[in-house]
């Protein structure tokens, strides 16, 4: 009989073993901001719970299973107990009290999380719009007046409020090193703050499927001290190209470009949480038609549009405004 | 319309998909032509009306999709056990996953419950049929031209590839254009309207035709998991089938609800497909519960351990399906207050279920458990679904969700609540029925290697998917960076996964094997069961069920009537003549004529959608003034049949 249970005593061990090794290694454990922090508590204080609810279940089948297994000289047959009201009872109250203990910091957190976080809550939030474009990440700095696309400077240990929005498909705005996401929609803006309490470059992603270039769909945040920040921020302000509403319309078209820099923003002309149509309207203006993926006419599309991102990336390069 | 975009082309794994469909259709019509068995389909199978054979018929269709779906599953595995895999490009990975999840929930999980729940909850409520035999028939075609359907979508148009979820605005014209989605929309449609009708009929079934004695605190636990479900099915497949048609209205004439133009919601969408599709999880959860707590008791040699308390948490979950949908977008920014209640309601589905584990293990307590397969499987759920069960718990705090949302963390979960639930309670009760729908029992021997092997298989797949998931690996991506680091944890995962599709094989080979040779039955008890199903003289019950309908006196009648050694003989002059439905070949007629409204739909045909149409209308406007009442079945023919089998 013991063989029968090595199994499930061999993979509780595995599962003992990964949790203890392996979690200090997993981006989501290993925060650097306190949004992220906070959210690593809650996951390890419910890991820990349910490790032990866990532990008991698996306890209780082993041992019933391995004291009642058919045999010769089986004892304790009693086939007609159909149940107690005190172990039932047990069992109703048991896990009533466990949701009670989840459900008390989960509620803290939901509306803490809400604003920024409490260890910097007297710093006014560095404001960013971050606008998702199949597959780009437009993100524009209203009171520094620059736009940059693929990729954010952040300052450290200030709070920074996305104010979020999507120009086609719904995205989701994720830096999990930060912090845990939130939706991106047309014709909607919703808010997250997120911070950063060590320098270092973070990887940042669209986590909602969002088709063909999904899986690229990314983006680097980069933190730094608030001098640093200051002073990227003017330089790109005097020395990027302006963004115009010729550059941003070709912006619109599906596809993939490498990291940009404008000293403008598209937020002059164009509110995509109050104007959900402008993308397509830009698409068209463009002449632009999606076609049958599968099809002659859509797989030339999808070239002539690597094409034209190709000399939109071209066409900005000439400002010279990478700061990194 | 060119050719190009009406045949998938540019791919030699649909070219050689195409070359294998066309070689089965002539192979299956070259054997029906060759051994004369046109007439036999026609009048066994196409025009049934039988319970158990549209239950048989539900189950085959099931497993063939668990197959296509598994071959989907075992391809995106395959280019996602290796970072920066060259094997399957996105758009092509796209729609795999599209399909992969349709396909498992709609046209796997769902019909295979179905198709249990056909061949056994009128035996086990002692009823010769259900409440509309003919309205069942019409459910499984519906159901089984919707799936193909959707099935010809990757050889014919293309397949949809905006996730099973199709999410608005990206499911919209603008950008997933052409017919991929329009088969999502139709297919799932069609199958809709059958599941809806199944869930009006057993519902009445269930309700009317129990046998004498059997009040509602009688039932069998799979019957009561059943009437759960309908009710569940009656309330939620509506909300589909409305969200459906308004996707569909956007698509094909121009309305606005959920696009990007003229004040389109796309939120609206995602709150009705969840305000179905939670429930929906619930619909194929519950009849598996129902299945474990058969068999548990069964080979535990003792009655259910809370019997009253299992329906009463069976009701709660079910009132609580539909109070949790917003879980599914706590990232939607919904605000504080809405993400904190639904948070709470939905760790509190994890009350009545903890419940129900206890209950199963002390159903066990003190009994004489016996390690049969379907056993096995029963106990394999309880170990694997307590941890998605747990992993479920943790999703629900909305605050750590944001962090799991959209990762393999989720992913994971959702294996380990359907695989270890449902899928564990389809083999389960598919082998622990089988002898009952086809008059021998698979081997047991072959049946523990497919356990083991898709067990541990299962756990190499999936539990690596929690850490992949806390390391940030999102769901839907097509590849992956070395730099990530995610390699290793995807290559075990992707072997478990193929150890999955070699249990698969296993299975099929039992399959085969026990038809070959396994011992058949004599008596209609193969497993020493409790309930009314394994009470017919028969091994295989004949088409009327009963040819005595059972009076029951208590839970477990069947079990409680052998330890008293008061089984009750047949006598022929109990036997009275019996009323049958006929065979009616128009559900299939109907449904047919649904796939070529649904084809025309697809392409946007608008003659042939009308044309369709109006041969919808024109079968139910014939049924409406056929005036067969059924027919009787002689007293001399069931004492013949009944006779010949003792």
């Amino acid at each position: 009989m013991m063989r029968r249970l090595k199994p499930f005593f061999t993979f509780g061990l595995l599962m003992a073993v990964f949790m203890l090794s392996g979690c200090s290694d997993m981006i989501v454990l290993d925060p650097k901001g306190p949004v992220g922090a906070e959210q690593r508590d809650l996951i390890m204080y419910s890991i820990w719970f349910m490790l032990f609810i866990l532990l008991v279940v698996y306890a209780l089948t082993a041992f019933i299973v391995y004291k009642y297994r058919d045999r010769k000289n089986h004892k304790g047959y009693d086939p007609d107990n159909e149940g107690s009201h005190l172990l039932e009872t047990i069992w109703w109250i048991i896990p009533i009290i466990i949701v009670i203990a989840l459900s008390i910091p989960t509620v803290k957190s939901i509306y803490s999380l809400e604003g920024p976080p409490e260890e910097s809550k007297d710093q006014k939030p560095l404001v960013i719009h971050a606008t998702s474009v199949n597959w780009k990440w437009v993100f524009s700095y209203p009171e520094q007046d620059i736009e940059t696309v693929n990729y954010l400077h952040i300052p450290e240990d200030r709070p920074v409020l996305f104010k979020l929005t999507s120009a086609d498909s719904m995205a989701s705005f994720w830096v999990p090193q930060l912090g845990g996401q939130k939706y991106a929609m047309a014709g909607m803006e919703t808010e997250l703050y997120l911070q950063a309490d060590e320098q270092g470059t973070y990887e940042g992603r669209n986590s909602n499927f969002t088709g063909e270039g999904f899986t690229n769909h990314t983006f680097d945040v980069l933190a730094m001290s608030d001098a640093e920040f200051d002073k990227w921020a003017s330089e790109t302000k005097a020395d990027a190209p302006e963004l115009s509403k010729g550059q941003y319309d070709k912006l619109m078209l599906p596809g993939h470009v490498k990291q940009m820099t404008f000293s403008s923003t598209h937020l002059d002309w164009v509110d995509h949480a109050k104007n959900p149509e402008y993308a397509l309207d830009a698409r068209e203006r463009l002449g632009y038609e999606e076609k049958l993926p599968h099809s002659k006419a859509g797989k030339e599309e999808k070239k002539k549009r690597e094409e034209e991102m190709k000399k939109l990336e071209e066409s900005e390069s000439h400002g010279d405004s990478h700061a990194h | 319309m060119k050719w190009d975009e009406f045949f998938v082309t540019g791919d030699p794994m649909i070219y050689g998909a195409d070359v294998s469909i066309v070689l089965t259709m002539v192979g299956i019509l070259f054997y029906l032509t060759k051994y004369k068995k046109w007439k036999w389909l026609w009048d066994e199978w196409l025009t049934t009306v039988d319970h158990k054979k549209l239950g048989i018929m539900y189950i085959v269709s099931a497993v063939l999709m668990l197959f296509r779906g598994g071959v989907d599953a075992l391809l995106m595995r395959t280019q996602l056990a290796v970072p920066e895999a060259k094997f399957l490009d996105s758009q092509h990975y796209n729609e795999i996953f599209t399909t992969h999840g349709t396909i498992m929930i709609i046209f796997m999980a769902m019909p295979f419950l179905i198709g249990l729940i056909n061949v056994v909850v009128p035996l086990q409520i002692g009823a010769r049929d259900v409440a509309y035999p003919y309205l069942n028939a019409v459910s499984f075609w519906t159901f089984f031209i919707g799936a193909m359907l959707f099935n010809i979508s990757f050889v014919i148009g293309g397949s949809p590839s905006a996730g099973w979820t199709s999410y608005m605005p990206l499911a919209s014209n603008e950008l997933s254009p052409g017919p991929g989605q329009n088969y999502y929309l139709l297919g799932l449609q069609i199958a809709g309207i059958g599941t809806l009708l199944t869930g009006i009929n057993f519902l009445v079934t269930i309700l009317k035709m129990r046998a004498p004695g059997m009040t509602l605190f009688r039932m069998p636990m799979f019957t009561w998991s059943s009437l759960v479900t309908m009710v569940i099915i009656i309330f939620a497949f509506p909300i589909l089938t409305v969200a459906l048609a308004l996707m569909t209205f956007d698509r094909l004439f121009g309305s606005h609800f959920f696009t990007l133009q003229g004040a389109g919601m796309d939120m609206l969408w995602a709150n009705l497909f969840w305000l179905w599709g939670h429930p929906e999880v619930y619909i194929v959860i519950l009849p598996a519960f129902g299945m474990f707590s058969e068999i548990i008791s069964t080979f535990s040699r003792k009655t259910l351990f809370g019997y009253k308390a299992m329906i009463w948490s069976m009701l709660l979950i079910a009132g609580y399906s539909f109070l949790v949908w917003v879980h599914h977008f706590f990232t939607m920014g919904s605000g504080a207050l809405v993400n904190s209640v639904f948070s709470i309601t939905t760790m509190a589905i994890g009350i009545p279920t903890g419940v129900k584990i206890f209950n199963w293990l002390f159903t066990m307590y003190r009994g004489k458990i016996q390690f049969t397969t379907p056993m096995l499987w029963s106990l394999g759920f309880i170990v694997n679904f307590v941890i998605g069960g747990v992993t479920g718990v943790m999703l629900a705090m909305a605050a750590a969700d944001y962090q799991y949302h959209n990762t393999y963390f989720l992913v994971s979960h959702f294996h380990y609540v359907l695989i270890a639930g449902t899928v564990f309670a389809c083999f389960a009760g598919l082998i622990y029925w089988y002898p009952k729908m086809f008059g021998y029992k698979l081997n047991e021997r072959i049946g523990k290697w497919v356990f083991w092997v898709f067990t541990i298989g299962f756990n190499v797949c999936f539990f690596p998917q929690y850490f992949l998931g806390l390391d940030g690996m999102p769901r839907r991506v097509y590849t992956y960076s070395e730099e990530s680091g995610w390699g290793p944890l995807n290559m075990v995962s992707t072997i478990g996964g193929f150890m999955m599709g070699i249990a698969f094989l296993i299975l099929v080979y039992n399959m085969y094997y026990s038809f070959r040779y396994a011992k058949r039955e004599t008596t209609g008890d193969a497993w020493d069961g409790r309930t009314l199903e394994w009470s017919t003289p028969t091994a295989m019950p004949p088409f009327y069920n009963f040819a005595k309908i059972p009076e029951v006196t208590g839970l477990d009648h069947f079990w409680r009537q052998k330890q008293a050694g008061k089984v009750e003989k047949l006598k022929a002059e109990d036997i009275k003549p019996i009323h049958m439905p006929s065979n009616s070949g128009v559900p299939f007629i109907m449904a047919s004529f649904f796939f070529v409204a649904g084809f025309g739909m697809v392409f946007d045909w608008m003659w042939m959608a009308i044309a369709g149409i109006i041969g919808v209308f024109a079968t139910l406007f014939y049924r409406s003034f056929e005036y067969d009442d059924g027919y009787y079945v002689s007293v001399e023919e069931v004492i013949e049949t009944e006779k010949i089998s003792k």
